[in-house]
């Protein structure tokens, strides 16, 4: 936390290591480079396949949404709530 | 329950339930919007819908997060200023960016090998990306990501849920 804060007082503050640090972070949580050793994958190779990966969640946001919002449309009201108040209940 | 997440060690407030709990209920809504509706069926009506779900599931995600994180910030401020003024803010914040990005105030970007082009692609993907530095933009994203899976798995659960 503090780190982000002091770095947004002045650019200057930003080290390397912060930047390899998030870098590996991302690494991480994107699986097309998960499985690759992290020493032969560049910095921008990293950074194109977090925007390709955004954009693929994006698309999976978008194609759930259009799907929900047929389901809604085509089942009836009552299952609908019934459905919608069973899941608020399964948490 | 995924622990990185939660703000309190109880269970029922962790994202992914704040998130689940407050698109449900923005179902609700809608559902019964629909039901009120005489035009239900016309492909007008049926773009706007999905365009309502998807708008609900991201301001869901964004106010579970609240205003703890940059992206969450941006994206609720976009989507107040939308039911404002619509058109405008989408056309001027884009010339604002634009601005920013080719002339004086420009995003330094403080690792030259980090990929400065690929930064301002992801600038754009990432809510509010367009005025972070590069540290920031990456820590954004890293959570950004993680939200964004949470809502996928959530939502097809949901979707699993209405088929059945």
């Amino acid at each position: 936390m503090s780190s982000r804060r002091s770095s947004q007082s002045g650019t200057s503050r930003i080290t390397d290591d912060q930047i390899i640090e998030l870098v590996s972070k991302l690494r991480q949580l994107v699986p097309e480079i998960r499985n690759r050793r992290s020493d032969k994958v560049p910095a921008s190779k990293v950074l194109q396949e977090t925007c390709n990966y955004i954009r693929s969640l994006h698309r999976e946001v978008d194609d759930l949404s259009e799907r929900l919002s047929q389901l809604l449309a085509t089942i009836d009201a009552d299952s609908a709530e019934a459905s919608i108040i069973r899941s608020l209940i399964a948490q | 329950m995924n622990p990185r997440r939660s703000i309190s060690s109880n269970p029922a407030s962790t994202v992914k339930s704040r998130f689940t709990n407050g698109f449900l209920k923005a179902l609700l809504r809608i559902n019964r919007q629909r039901i009120t509706s005489t035009t239900a069926y016309t492909p007008r009506e049926i773009f706007r819908g999905y365009l309502r779900v998807k708008i609900a599931a991201d301001v869901s995600m964004a106010s579970a997060i609240g205003s703890r994180r940059a992206w969450s910030r941006a994206m609720l401020r976009k989507v107040r200023s939308h039911g404002r003024d619509g058109a405008q803010v989408r056309r001027m914040s884009f010339l604002a960016m634009r601005k920013r990005n080719l002339y004086g105030k420009k995003i330094k970007c403080v690792e030259e090998d980090v990929g400065c082009y690929q930064a301002n692609v992801l600038r754009k993907l990432v809510p509010g990306g367009a005025a972070m530095d590069m540290c920031c933009l990456l820590g954004e994203t890293a959570h950004y990501i993680k939200c964004l899976n949470t809502q996928v798995k959530v939502m097809r659960r949901i979707a699993e849920v209405f088929s059945t």
